[in-house]
């Protein structure tokens, strides 16, 4: 590719990508007629429907993070250690999750434990917020085996279990205090952007009618000018930093690795 | 993979599953994550499919899936399928387009880092802040369109433009669909070997035969694993869709929401017929994604 082309690629690439980053922020801004004010933002933070939701939702993605790590970390360990042909199976079902539409599965989960069946989850809200969480659960389940998995494969998992033992400690000790502290920037890595998905996830938390941000963001939408904007503002503010952080950690490990 | 789908339900079953040869211990470690995924991954699927082959009563049927074939279904199918598809190939070619600009366009080194950043926060940034930011930017009292209309005296209007229709879904997809190919694409490109394209032109040849018979076969299964993937990615989103255009957009995705919501089909059945024909598109291009990125490895890595 000449430079003229490449310039011309990045030019018109970036005017794509930032005309609506530009139109939201400046729509944002324009509640009170002819200035600039942040009189949308104050709006929306003020509405208890969005404190509730957004902090419904913050629960949900830090209770699906402890879930996600609880549940892969163990596992992914377990395969390698102990059960390598189990590996194809396990990788094919942490890949599903792309494979089968979210809304299919969310589907399944009204219709299989609804309040008729043998689990009726759905009839409850404490049962729903179940339901969603695993939902959540697997909607991570990719990107959060996927990255611990690659964490696990830098470090002898089988040396330092077998080192570990010879001195005395559990599977628990060994999962906790020597496992997890070698896989902690995957499992970061996996948790900033569990976090970055469900906090704005709409269709899981809209079948299963849970109040969740994501639902909000939608019905604000429906019914006012510039809020939508604002709350475009927030929601793309925070899928920044996740992805700040997750570069964040991964330079800090690059760097001790680097420095050990 | 097919025996990995079989093994796994009766693996997750229960303890009745464990092979005779093996210390029960081992299975301990991984029943958790089987029990899990049995119960809120698999069993709720193939719930779904078994009942696209059920009537009201419980016994075998086709009709629902014959029942597809009704003009508006087929149509939201159809719309689905033309949106994904021409979002996919488009957001390919502009992707490879910007990740060939970074790594062989002689750009400043510097460009790349923030751009592969940008497109980790873009190609996530999907839903329903993604709807809004097109229609504050776009739509019809967008700024961008407000600002062609009075500065330049351009009506997007006038033109045929309407951010509420299948361009419009397209346009706003490419936000997520452009960054991703970008991240999947460029450490493709960087694994193109100086020394390959060394040898070709030791060998006499010029650029363009270079790219047609050594770089775009290399690159080929990458670019063509992609395209399925970004198909399979824009086929199942709901979000963005349901915010920008309502409930009332006929596409797959949309009219599975509206069926399961409210029964708007007026027979339960067909909603479980269009999950299942939602399952099989999504699953087949996904297979070729698998298929293809396992082809593309052989000369990448």
């Amino acid at each position: 590719m000449t430079r003229p082309a490449a310039w011309v690629a990045l030019v018109l690439g970036l005017l794509y990508f930032v005309i609506p980053l530009w139109g939201m922020a400046e729509f944002s801004l324009r509640m009170r007629r002819g200035v600039y004010s942040l009189d949308a933002y104050g709006s929306v933070l003020a509405n208890p429907e969005f404190q509730r939701t957004f902090g419904f939702s913050v629960l949900m993605a830090v209770v699906t993070i402890l879930v996600g790590v609880l549940l892969v970390v163990p596992t992914a360990y377990w395969v390698r250690l102990r059960m390598p042909r189990l590996r194809p199976v396990v990788e094919f079902i942490t890949l599903l999750p792309l494979v089968i539409p979210a809304i299919v599965i969310a589907f399944g989960y009204i219709r299989l434990y609804n309040t008729g069946s043998w689990l009726p989850l759905t009839g409850t809200a404490g049962g729903a917020n179940v339901l969603l969480l695993m939902g959540y659960t697997m909607l991570a389940l990719p990107y959060m085996y996927r990255a611990v998995d690659t964490g696990l494969a830098s470090v002898d998992v089988r040396t330092l279990t077998e080192a570990s033992q010879s001195l005395g400690a559990g599977w628990g000790t060994i999962l906790g205090r020597v496992i997890l502290p070698n896989v902690v920037v995957a499992v970061l890595s996996g948790a900033f952007l569990t976090f970055a998905i469900v906090i704005g996830e709409f269709t899981f938390a809209a079948l299963l009618d849970r109040p969740a941000f994501g639902p909000f963001m939608q019905r604000v939408g429906e019914d006012s000018a510039y809020e939508p904007s604002a709350l475009a503002v927030i929601a793309f503010a925070i899928t920044w930093a996740c992805m700040g952080l997750i570069g964040l950690v991964t330079r800090t490990q690059k760097h001790t690795r680097a420095g050990a | 993979m097919p025996d990995g789908a079989l093994a796994a339900p009766a693996s997750g079953a229960g303890p009745t599953a464990r092979r005779p040869w093996r210390p029960p211990l081992d299975w301990v470690g991984v029943a958790p994550f089987l029990v899990v995924a049995v119960l809120f991954l698999i069993l709720p699927t193939l719930h779904i499919v078994q009942a696209a082959f059920r009537d009201g009563s419980g016994s075998f049927t086709l009709d629902n899936l014959w029942g597809l074939n009704e003009p508006s279904i087929r149509q939201a199918y159809w719309t689905s399928i033309q949106v994904s598809f021409l979002s996919a190939l488009i957001g390919c070619a502009a992707g490879f387009a910007l990740a060939a600009a970074l790594v062989l366009g002689g750009l400043p080194r510097w460009v790349r880092a923030p751009m592969m950043t940008f497109s980790g926060v873009a190609s996530n940034f999907a839903g329903v802040p993604l709807a809004f930011a097109f229609i504050a930017s776009v739509g019809p009292a967008g700024l961008f369109t407000l600002l062609l209309r009075n500065e330049f005296g351009i009506n997007l209007r006038a033109h045929g433009w309407n951010l509420f229709s299948t361009w419009g879904l397209i346009l706003t997809y490419l936000y997520f669909q452009i960054p991703l190919m970008i991240l999947i694409i460029t450490p493709a490109l960087e694994g193109l070997r100086r020394e390959w394209r060394e040898a070709a032109a030791s060998l006499g040849a010029t650029g363009l035969q270079y790219w047609r018979m050594v770089a775009v076969p290399i690159l080929l299964p990458s670019i063509l694993g992609t395209l399925c993937l970004l198909f399979a990615n824009a086929f199942g989103a709901v979000a963005t869709a349901m915010a920008l255009a309502g409930p009332t957009f006929n596409i797959a995705p949309i009219l599975l929401f509206s069926q399961i919501r409210g029964d708007v089909l007026g027979n339960p059945g067909l909603g479980y017929a269009l999950a299942l024909g939602m399952i099989v598109i999504t699953g087949v291009a996904n297979a070729l994604y698998i298929v293809l990125r396992a082809r593309s490895e052989r000369w990448l890595r």
